[in-house]
């Protein structure tokens, strides 16, 4: 967020995004983005049930089929966010703060992990040093 | 020099008999960022009060273990009943106590007091807004933390008393005590956590959007940038522990065992639960939050100082830019070394070595800021008035809290320093003479716009030499008590351990008298520092009515547009359309007629 | 006194007000959540044992169709509104609160199903395997450990478990809602009656069995204090229909008040439903991760 976004705004200012804001509003473009929000809403379907079939294919490996049905969900999520809620096409500040975010989800889930995952049990089970 | 000078007040008057809401919409539903400013800081005053009376209460035990309180033990008998008999505190209401001594002046005193009341009266002022961004979602935010506050209040009085297990509340012993108070706790604190979260999103709403045309990102004053990045660690650290929270009180109203592992025996019996959860995951998840919280407290203050320090020198800060990229940088690292709280748990080398490297990159940025400040006042002509003079003081007090948290960053001396009263002196170095400090010094500095009248200087004067006195006389002794091993928990004040005890005859570790007899010296400091609180309780009132009037809307001469508006600012905040044109300390400029040159001042020859 | 940006975006950030403040909400919401879920994690990983197939994938696949398809007609409702068609946007509206109250139904259904649903676990081996050849007949303690098998995904551990570790799971007589065995116990029963679930991958159910108090060891419905698994699956299931919940109040309340501020001002009407949009996808963006978690894997 430490970037300097704020020169002064004046009326004739234009946003920091390629377009003006009116694209955003003609009736032509909305047209063309109900086309893709029932397009991604098949989308959406489809990996549901694309999971769910998935869950009766047996794969050997566990961590194969936790991978692959949190990759299909990790793609349907990005549809909803990309599309639904404009993220592929959003101001800059948002994505500073959801970059943010991002950056201590990380943390929060991945030290937490690694921490209650490196315990010394050898030197307390054998007494040998790890 | 009209632009610096306006005395609107007319106007002000005039546009408030627009629309004139009676004296409930006006001051308990008011949606006006300063009237909630005032609200918050009121009732955190009032909760700093109550939790350091509770302090006093356990100091009193401490000096004299198994005698009645003097004073004020007749009276806990008669309110708390058995706990108290006699006057005398049961080991059980100590632990109440002390727990709700620690929630209390964290979630309930600092933290409103320097983010909520300070950073809504002053940041809107700052950045030249008419208000927060959401006015109604910021009364929603008190409310909540109003119901919070008495929800903790009231757990003090159910059967049973209030939550036992330190603010910290480590489960599996949150979870097992087998009163309510846990449950009120974990209920309160989902309700100031909601109250944060509000607060949090329409601070930072309202620096990005609400900023006065010309307040570029580096035109903010290092106050308002310490109150972003604050609300930044509180909207991203907090969700967290309301996770957890919520998991406990699951645990303990329905049962469950997020955090009780299998096979947990409490008092000879197996404690009857399916089992299966981490008590190290509740620790994870309150740290993540716990050490960010101590930012939260920390920023806020600094941010105060630095406006106070730059105005009463009457020079620039030295090093904005250094300042606000360490603060940024605070703000970020502070998320990533919560674990130094936990080496005790038996943590890997790994995961333990990353921890003690992160704790010790974040003393980089502090001590920038910290550094930055006192080169500020490097060739200044200092002004000695009272906040100035809380100012300084927090300068050097915060540099011993600060130093004295290195052995505990590092695993090999946290291994002996940890829960001891080392740590207590340490973080109250922090808190108390540092952050209340500055919260101090803000309160004597912002009060001539809030009122229209200063504080009495010399009942001011006396408050701080008695505070600053009495507060390391306080703290000090502690730093020794813990390095003798005394252990924060006891309520007998270390005498089961006491070398005096039978019992601990010819054990080497055993506490001296002269680290038992600290306890008195250091309850008599308590009452002193007590004591000299009363002359600030006097003037935050007695000033209202006959303090000195200000002579005009700039009394500190300083350049920040909160000196921009009448005083007391009315509903909207300016009476004229803000422009700003420079920097915020441009304080003894060259071949201006003035030693100010406040952020609004057009230029004579305008800037390419 | 008027809060500048409430409506028109301003210019440098190119954000109004409420869709800035949406996604800081949403940000300190993703940190919830990802609490939760590291919780989730954490637990699962350091489980001994981890049971699957606790709940119905059908069910937990029709309310996922339900929920996307209030998030494709809540974008809907929007992109109407920018079109200028008031009543298109109420209809849209009113489908994506059919579907948000269809979802909860359907949980209500589902949490009502796990809270008359029981595990009984015996106080030693022989009783259990007693109870095991009552329920299922002679070869009954296979079928119990088929069960068990199958329910915690051992068929390729070694590990062996007496036969009083294995639960027999079923129903209590007259249906009733979290019981536990100090509840029946308080209501001076000795014996109760007892109808096993059908064995592992048949419909047949066995016989009612009578099951004497003072042979269990344990007693739970499917509610948080049984498992871990269960702690975790009611804390975020009932947290996020909360938010569905929530978001269906602020919907409903925006269809309702859509006229009025039609005509006094369409732009911000837009507004607030992007804003109430973008919270509904959130919703339904949890939804879409916790579907696998907590149903499939």
């Amino acid at each position: 967020m430490s970037q300097d976004h704020s020169h002064s705004h004046g009326p004739g200012e234009a946003c920091d995004h390629g377009h003006s804001h009116d694209d955003h509003n003609s009736p032509e473009y909305i047209q063309k983005t109900i086309k893709k929000y029932l397009m991604v809403g098949g989308i959406l379907f489809g990996g549901t049930a694309l999971t769910v079939a998935m869950y009766f294919v047996h794969f050997n490996s566990v961590a194969l089929t936790i991978a692959i049905a949190l990759a299909i969900a990790t793609v349907k999520a990005g549809f909803v966010a990309g599309v639904f809620m404009h993220l592929s096409d959003e101001r800059k500040m948002i994505y500073g703060i959801l970059t943010c975010t991002v950056f201590f989800l990380v943390g929060l889930m991945g030290l937490t992990l690694w921490a209650m995952n490196d315990f010394p049990f050898f030197t307390i089970m054998d007494g040998k040093p790890t | 020099m009209q632009a610096t000078t306006t005395t609107n007040t007319e106007a002000a008057h005039s546009h408030e008999a627009h629309h004139n809401p009676g004296f409930i919409r006006s001051y308990v539903f008011s949606t006006d960022h300063k009237v909630i400013g005032i609200q918050y800081g009121f009732t955190a005053l009032v909760f700093l009060m109550f939790g350091f009376l509770l302090m006093m209460c356990m100091r009193a035990q401490l000096a004299k273990p198994g005698e009645a309180i003097p004073i004020v033990g007749k009276l806990l008998e008669s309110l708390l009943g058995e706990v108290a008999k006699g006057g005398v505190m049961s080991p059980d209401l100590y632990n109440a106590f002390g727990a709700m001594h620690g929630t209390i002046m964290v979630f309930l005193a600092i933290v409103p007091l320097a983010f909520a009341a300070f950073g809504n009266y002053v940041v809107p002022l700052q950045i030249g807004a008419v208000d927060m961004a959401f006015p109604r979602v910021n009364m929603v935010s008190y409310q909540c933390f109003a119901v919070g506050g008495v929800v903790m209040f009231v757990s003090f009085f159910i059967p049973g008393g209030a939550a036992q297990a330190g603010w910290t509340s480590y489960s599996p012993l949150a979870t097992i005590i087998p009163t309510h108070g846990q449950t009120f706790w974990l209920i309160g604190m989902v309700f100031l956590i909601t109250s944060s979260l509000l607060g949090a999103v329409n601070f930072i709403a309202t620096v990005i959007q609400l900023r006065a045309p010309g307040m570029t990102w580096l035109r903010m004053p290092f106050f308002v940038w310490t109150q972003f990045v604050t609300a930044f660690i509180l909207l991203l650290a907090f969700p967290p522990l309301e996770a957890a929270g919520i998991l406990q009180l699951v645990d303990k109203v329905l049962g469950s065992s997020f955090f009780i592992p299998t096979g947990l025996v409490v008092s000879g019996k197996a404690y009857d639960v399916s089992g299966g959860g981490s008590p190290l995951l509740w620790q994870h998840l309150f740290w993540f939050l716990g050490h960010p919280e101590v930012y939260v407290l920390i920023l806020p203050a600094m941010g105060v100082v630095a406006e106070i320090v730059a105005c009463n020198t009457r020079k620039p800060l030295w090093g904005y830019k250094s300042l606000v990229y360490s603060v940024l940088a605070v703000g970020f690292i502070s998320f990533i070394v919560w674990a130094h709280h936990m080496y005790l748990t038996g943590m890997g080398t790994k995961i333990s070595t990353f921890f003690q490297t992160t704790t010790m990159i974040i003393s980089i940025p502090s001590v920038i800021i910290l550094t930055c400040l006192f080169m500020s006042l490097w060739g200044g002509s200092i002004r000695f008035n009272t906040p100035m003079l809380f100012a300084l003081a927090f300068l050097p007090m915060f540099g011993i809290g600060g130093l004295t948290g290195l052995p505990l960053g590092f695993n090999f001396s946290d291994l002996h320093l940890h829960d001891s009263y080392y740590v207590i002196a340490h973080f109250h170095y922090v808190v108390a003479p540092g952050t209340i400090f500055a919260l101090f010094a803000g309160v004597y500095f912002w009060y001539p716009k809030m009122t229209g009248r200063y504080m009495s200087e010399t009942l001011g004067k006396i408050h701080f030499w008695g505070s600053l006195i009495a507060m390391n006389l306080v703290f000090m002794p502690m730093f020794f008590q813990g390095l003798y091993g005394m252990s924060r928990r006891m309520s007998d004040g270390g005498a089961t351990y006491a070398l005096a005890n039978t019992a601990n005859e010819g054990v080497v570790t055993a506490l001296t008298s002269t680290v038992i007899k600290l306890n008195v010296f250091v309850t008599h400091a308590a009452v002193l520092l007590l004591i000299t609180q009363i002359p600030f309780i006097i003037n935050v009132f007695m000033s209202m009515y006959n303090g000195k009037k200000v002579e005009n809307d700039n009394p500190w001469d300083a350049t920040t547009l909160d000196w921009q508006t009448p005083t007391p600012p009315p509903h909207g905040n300016f009476t004229k359309s803000i422009v700003v044109h420079r920097g915020p300390y441009e304080y003894s400029v060259p071949g201006h007629p003035t030693d100010f040159s406040p952020q609004n001042l057009p230029d004579p020859k305008p800037a390419k | 006194m008027e809060i500048p940006y409430a409506v028109k975006p301003r210019p440098d950030t190119g954000l109004y007000n409420a869709k800035l403040g949406i996604w800081l909400f949403l940000a300190s919401e993703v940190m919830l959540f990802g609490g939760l879920f590291s919780s989730y994690i954490l637990l699962r990983v350091s489980a001994d044992l981890w049971p699957h197939g606790m709940v119905s994938i059908p069910v937990g696949t029709f309310n996922t169709f339900v929920l996307i398809a209030s998030s494709v007609t809540v974008v809907m409702s929007w992109a109407s509104l920018k079109l200028g068609r008031l009543s298109a946007f109420k209809g849209y509206m009113a489908a994506t609160i059919l579907c948000a109250l269809g979802f909860l139904g359907v949980k209500s259904f589902e949490y009502h199903a796990k809270f008359t649903h029981y595990d009984v676990w015996f106080k030693d081996s022989a009783t259990a395997q007693k109870y095991f050849t009552a329920a299922y007949g002679e070869k009954g303690e296979e079928v119990a450990r088929k069960q068990f098998v199958e329910r915690f995904h051992l068929h390729n551990t070694k590990a062996t478990y007496d036969a009083n570790q294995v639960q027999l799971a079923g129903h209590l007589e007259g249906n009733p809602l979290f019981a536990t065995l100090k509840s029946l116990v308080g209501a001076k029963k000795e014996t109760v009656q007892f109808t096993p679930d059908a064995p592992h991958g048949t419909h047949d159910h066995p016989k009612p069995i009578e099951v004497k108090l003072s042979d269990v060891m344990r007693l739970s419905a499917y509610v948080p204090s049984h498992s871990t698994y269960f702690a975790i699956y009611f804390t975020i299931t009932a947290l996020h229909g909360l938010h569905v919940l929530g978001g269906a109040i602020v919907l409903t309340y925006f269809l309702l008040t859509a006229d009025k501020w039609w005509k006094k001002n369409p732009e911000q009407l837009a507004n607030r439903v992007e804003v109430g949009g973008l919270f509904w996808h959130f919703v339904d963006l949890v939804w879409i991760f916790l579907f696998p978690i907590i149903y499939l894997l």
